[in-house]
């Protein structure tokens, strides 16, 4: 099928880092069934790095692929530079995604934030919230609309 | 493996229909409205088809209009219709809620020009009720339209039954037949119709080639002006080699029908009985009251596209109603009309079988299907919640 790039076959296919943490220092979940897509991410800090990331999706190809795909892109980073993972970079890295399936890639980067919110909570670390504008998506995102 | 169970999104043209095609083509490449001999000829072909697709449904040859498709004749019976209708205050248009979009779309367009359109309920059984249609037809309806097979899960509907109170009351009755002409015995008379869409490349026949019949007597009026074609009811020149692969398409799918269904239904209830073994799924439609070929299943805490991408990886064509395969936000129209909620309506899956289909390739899809839901389950957190009792099983 050539609806998706060779990278998102790829990533569908062979997910990486799928499965769960569990005693996972955050976790987070995006997404509904209703429409279609959840997104759960279950990350293991250690010294401020993400030692570990694992996660569990249920939607479409390019929903796994982009799940696959940043879990790759912050696996062994330290939280602040996961933290400024965005949708448009899981999407590049997986060589595009279509126009209406943009949505994947948000969820993936909503999810990363979100699990890393989850662990400054219940760590009770103080988080600067306007770099959690993504955790619960209220902001205009790339959607590529126009690509 | 190769399987190829998607025929009731298109069908491979039949051999014979094939011949019919290249034939036509070359040897009479006439234009029917030609006044010498290359022309004439071809008007005898296109008048000997639609004679012989009367006769396929029980028509008089004056009734068949040739249309680029079901899509098309749909279109054109329901605004026929719709037009008369006002003209006579009559703008009320009782449907179903399963159509397909040809026909929800056309009646669409129609509510914004101001036309009331009451679509009828289906049970979980996916079956629209007799009653509940009587209930609709009042003095104001100018038309009914119900379909006779629905494309996805495949049941038929009572139209025999909706179109005699459609005739008790002088309503025109349309039928979708788009699905069922070629599989199921389909007779204008017997079902009472006083339009019925088909579409050739659902039984063998090329794609883009299609036919409405109209009851002599039924409005009818051109979707697109032009020439003086198909009696002034269809303007453009005909695409003979088309039709003529339609006529060929249809009658060798007739003259073998009642083995084929007797054959495909028996694929059809192994391939049902086979995936009704995977934990929490439900099979869409009625269990007899359907096409012979459709199956098609619901599977919890899993979503279709990635289903089918992984079953194409496995060669298996096949099919989805989930929200992400329909290019929209929602689920099938039809699956939540059976009372598919959201969550379970993503995780569809359609396989559609024809005469092609062999024992040994459902057999495979009874291998590869229940492994690619257990790889998508394995990885769903929705499936995780719900094996661990955080979220309640539907099915
Ligand atoms: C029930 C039904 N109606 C109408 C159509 C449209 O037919 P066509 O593709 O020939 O326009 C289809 C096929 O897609 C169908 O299944």
């Amino acid at each position: 099928m050539s609806l998706y790039s060779e990278k998102v076959m790829d990533h569908f296919r062979n997910p990486r880092n799928v499965g769960v943490i569990e005693d996972a220092d955050g976790v987070g979940e995006v997404g509904n069934a209703k429409c279609g897509d959840i997104m759960k991410m279950y990350i293991k800090v250690k010294d401020g790095i993400l030692a570990d990331v694992k996660f569990e999706t249920f939607g479409c190809g390019s929903a796994i692929a982009s799940s696959s795909m940043a879990t790759e892109m912050i696996k062994g980073k330290p939280l602040s530079e996961a933290l400024t993972l965005t949708n448009k970079a899981v999407a590049e890295a997986l060589d595009g995604l279509p126009a209406y399936k943009m949505h994947c890639s948000v969820l993936a980067e909503q999810a990363v934030q979100a699990a890393i919110l989850d662990y400054y909570k219940r760590n009770n670390i103080p988080y600067d919230e306007e770099k959690f504008r993504c955790a619960s998506c209220s902001h205009e995102h790339d959607h590529g609309e126009e690509e | 493996m190769k399987v190829y169970a998607d025929n009731a999104a298109t069908t491979r043209l039949r051999p014979e229909a094939l011949r019919a095609y290249t034939e036509t083509a070359t040897e009479f490449f006439g234009n029917p409205s030609s006044l010498h001999s290359e022309g004439q000829r071809a008007k005898e072909v296109l008048e000997d088809c639609r004679a012989r697709m009367a006769k396929a449904l029980g028509a008089l040859p004056r009734e068949i209009v040739f249309t680029s498709g079901g899509s098309e004749a749909d279109n054109q019976a329901i605004l026929s219709a719709a037009r008369a209708g006002a003209q006579k205050g009559k703008t009320r248009i009782v449907s179903t809620a399963i159509e397909h979009h040809a026909v929800l779309h056309a009646l669409n367009r129609l509510k914004r020009e101001g036309f009331t359109i009451d679509l009828l309920p289906v049970g979980t059984d996916g079956i629209v009720r007799a009653a509940d249609a009587e209930k609709a037809l009042g003095e104001d309806v100018c038309l009914c339209s119900v379909m006779l097979a629905n494309n996805e899960i495949g049941t038929v509907q009572p139209v025999k039954e909706i179109a005699a109170l459609c005739r008790a009351r002088k309503i025109p009755f349309h039928t979708d037949a788009v699905q069922a002409v070629g599989h199921l015995n389909v007779d204008v008379n017997e079902l009472g119709a006083d339009y019925l869409a088909l579409s050739a490349h659902k039984f063998g026949g090329p794609r883009g080639v299609g036919a409405l019949y109209a009851r002599t007597g039924a409005p009818l009026s051109p979707l697109v002006e032009g020439g003086a074609q198909e009696r002034g009811k269809r303007a453009g020149t005909e695409n003979l080699p088309a039709i003529a692969a339609m006529t060929v398409a249809l009658e060798a799918a007739l003259a073998t029908r009642p083995e084929t269904e007797a054959y495909v239904s028996a694929l059809r209830d192994r391939l049902i009985d086979g995936l009704s073994r995977i934990p929490h799924c439900a099979l869409n439609g009625d269990r007899t009251r359907r096409l012979a070929g459709n199956v098609s299943f619901c599977f919890e805490g899993i979503e279709g596209e990635s289903l089918l991408l992984l079953l194409d990886d496995k060669g298996v064509s096949a099919s989805s109603g989930s929200a992400c395969t329909s290019g929209s936000l929602d689920p099938s129209h039809v699956l939540l009309a059976i009372g598919r909620v959201h969550d379970v309506a993503h995780g569809s899956l359609r396989l559609t079988l024809n005469e092609e289909n062999t024992k040994e390739e459902v057999d495979y899809l009874l291998t590869v299907v229940p492994e690619v839901v257990e790889t998508l389950r394995n990885m769903s957190p929705v499936w995780r919640d719900l094996t661990e009792g955080k979220r309640k099983f539907i099915l």
